[in-house]
């Protein structure tokens, strides 16, 4: 999304969105092209994603006037066709913030971001702030609206269980960096990393007994001054003398299925 | 069987709403928020009992009244053999050095202007505990045995300076430092990441084994529940409506809500991912203002019949420790 505050910048690298490079992108031009357009992004927690004092439907309607020059009325009428589709009484346009829950709020919020048919949409913890019943509403209407408006989603969560219930694939990441990438069906029941292991023997199970869980010593490194080598050395059990000296390549597992540990 | 360790028969708890100035002029009744609304059950010495339910279902209200932080509209609480509702005052500091409370938020239940040895030193001095030299002693071991060591390295320093793990393990040192019989703890890993959820999960249990303590665990979490509790209660909107042992009411729930509870769960399963899940349940939660009457799930309830609109949610027994209440599960 380039929305980085300052003083955080982007210093490397690249991010195309449908072959577009966009770093080299002036803050304008992401505005006028490309933010909600071809990305678009869902805030955790909607409480505070949306604005008090104005209505849902005066804060869905900004971007359609301003950017695809819409009139009033018409951008109300696609607003409204929006909020039916993630379930909601068109006449929310109308309602305040406070006069909605939790729920239906974070549905608003989702509507808003695909307002503009983007291409893709990074979800930031979507769900975490919602109770188990409307977290699964919320999760089943992500997935119809994926598979309807044909579109990516990028899902960040610390919820291995929730993801799992909705990613095609997976990256772990752990200080920084990716740990482990691929097919999450291949994560999820043979882990490489160490790091992934650990956090997936944590999650106590719903149907299955376990004695003891298992929980990783320590706490994640300050990024001032990250750990030499490879980032998590100083919490791995199986660390080894060269864990702490070279930063370890991602190597090929399996098919779609990359980690990044010495061990392997 | 022995005898429990807290019994809680009937208790409720109903806010007065403040009237509005329209209804003030009409005279209109005061109207009540039934937060809880006539709840029984009891708790085992050594015990675990998980209190889950959804927002607003009136558990951490619970909570509060066993801590003796609200006094109940109704109903009675027995706390080892003495009737906690007919305490006077000063009767009540005695009681709440037996009960403890840990919270959820241990970026704000600690006093960010305290260095971590006042706070766990503030509960000692209140109830005129040792001198100086004896209180600096139990805050050490206090500290020592929440594995928060060298105790010597952490006294001085602010809450700021710790972790969201290290600071829940202050508050939990601080809960164990008077030697309570009984904790409440109000979702105590619930604001954690998962990695220190299981290892304040574990700490939280080996207490509980080395001092023979009785938890009650209020969560959202019915996962954690079954990892770390005996039985479980199951509320919705100030009532309980299934309790048991908590294998039994996990993998074979009887009431219509706590199936849609559990079906609500996420699992870690990816083969699940592309399934839209069955959710047996209509709607959000109504205010506990206006209570539906019945059987208070009715309106939400996949399965409602007729006679649901006027049962008086009595329970039904499934087995000699599990009971729910519907008349059509």
């Amino acid at each position: 999304m380039k929305m980085v505050a300052p003083p955080g910048k982007i210093v490397g690298g690249s991010i195309k969105i449908d072959g577009e490079d966009v770093v080299p992108l002036s803050e304008g031009e992401m505005r006028r092209r490309i933010r909600w357009q071809k990305i678009s992004m869902i805030f955790q927690g909607a409480m505070n994603a949306l604005n008090p004092v104005y209505s849902v439907g005066y804060q869905m309607i900004e971007p359609l006037i301003y950017l695809k020059g819409m009139d009033r009325e018409e951008a109300v009428e696609r607003a409204k066709k929006y909020l039916e589709m993630v379930g909601l009484d068109p006449e929310v346009v109308n309602r305040y913030p406070h006069e909605l829950s939790g729920g239906m709020k974070q549905r608003s919020v989702i509507a808003m971001a695909l307002l503009l048919n983007p291409k893709i949409v990074i979800a930031d913890e979507p769900t975490t702030a919602l109770d188990v019943v409307v977290q699964a509403q919320i999760l089943n209407l992500m997935k119809k609206l994926k598979k309807e408006l044909e579109m990516s989603l990028i899902f960040i969560t610390h919820d291995l269980s929730t993801l799992a219930e909705i990613s095609d694939r997976l990256a772990i990441m752990y200080a920084g960096k990716f740990v482990e990438i691929g097919d999450s069906m291949r994560i999820y029941h043979e882990p490489a990393h160490p790091y992934t292991q650990k956090l997936l023997r944590a999650i106590p199970r719903l149907h299955e007994d376990v004695d003891k869980l298992e929980f990783i010593p320590g706490t994640p490194p300050n990024l001032i001054e990250p750990p030499s080598g490879c980032r998590f050395h100083p919490r791995c059990p199986y660390a080894k003398p060269v864990c702490s000296r070279e930063d370890p390549p991602m190597v090929r597992v399996n098919k779609d299925h990359h980690a990044a540990c010495h061990l392997l | 069987m022995v005898r429990p360790i807290l019994e809680v028969e009937n208790l409720k708890k109903h806010f007065p709403l403040k009237p509005s100035l329209l209804d003030s002029i009409r005279g209109a009744p005061t109207r009540f928020v039934r937060a809880v609304d006539g709840i029984s059950f009891s708790i085992q010495p050594q015990g675990i009992l998980a209190l889950v339910g959804e927002s607003g279902c009136g558990k951490t209200t619970t909570g509060k009244l066993v801590m003796g932080l609200y006094p109940p509209t109704e109903g009675k609480m027995v706390l080892d053999g003495v009737d906690v509702t007919a305490l006077r005052e000063d009767e009540m500091k005695a009681y709440r050095r037996e009960v403890q409370m840990i919270y959820q938020d241990p970026f704000s239940s600690i006093n960010p202007r305290f260095r971590i040895y006042e706070v766990l030193e503030e509960p000692l001095v209140i109830h005129n505990i040792g001198d100086r030299e004896e209180r600096m002693e139990k805050v050490s071991k206090a500290l020592e045995e929440v594995k928060i060591t060298p105790p010597e390295d952490y006294l001085g320093r602010h809450p700021h300076m710790l972790s969201g793990g290290q600071r829940q393990r202050v508050a939990i040192a601080r809960a164990m430092i008077l030697n309570p019989k009984f904790v409440v703890a109000d979702e105590p890993v619930s604001m954690l990441d998962v990695s220190i959820r299981a290892e304040i999960l574990e700490l939280m249990k080996q207490l509980q084994e080395q001092r023979k303590l009785t938890y009650l665990y209020i969560t959202h979490d019915i996962s954690t529940a079954r990892y770390f509790a005996d039985h479980i209660a199951v509320m919705y909107l100030g009532k309980i409506v299934e309790m048991g042992p908590v294998r039994e009411v996990i993998d074979n729930p009887i009431h219509p809500y706590t199936k849609a509870l559990l079906a609500a769960v996420p699992e870690p399963i990816p083969e699940r991912k592309d399934i839209i899940k069955e959710l047996p349940i209509k709607g959000e939660v109504p205010s506990a203002v206006n209570i539906p009457p019945g059987c208070r799930f009715h309106p939400r309830c996949p399965r409602m019949i007729e006679a649901c609109k006027t049962y008086d949610e009595k329970p039904f027994s499934a087995s000699s420790e599990h009971w729910y209440t519907c008349i059509n599960p």
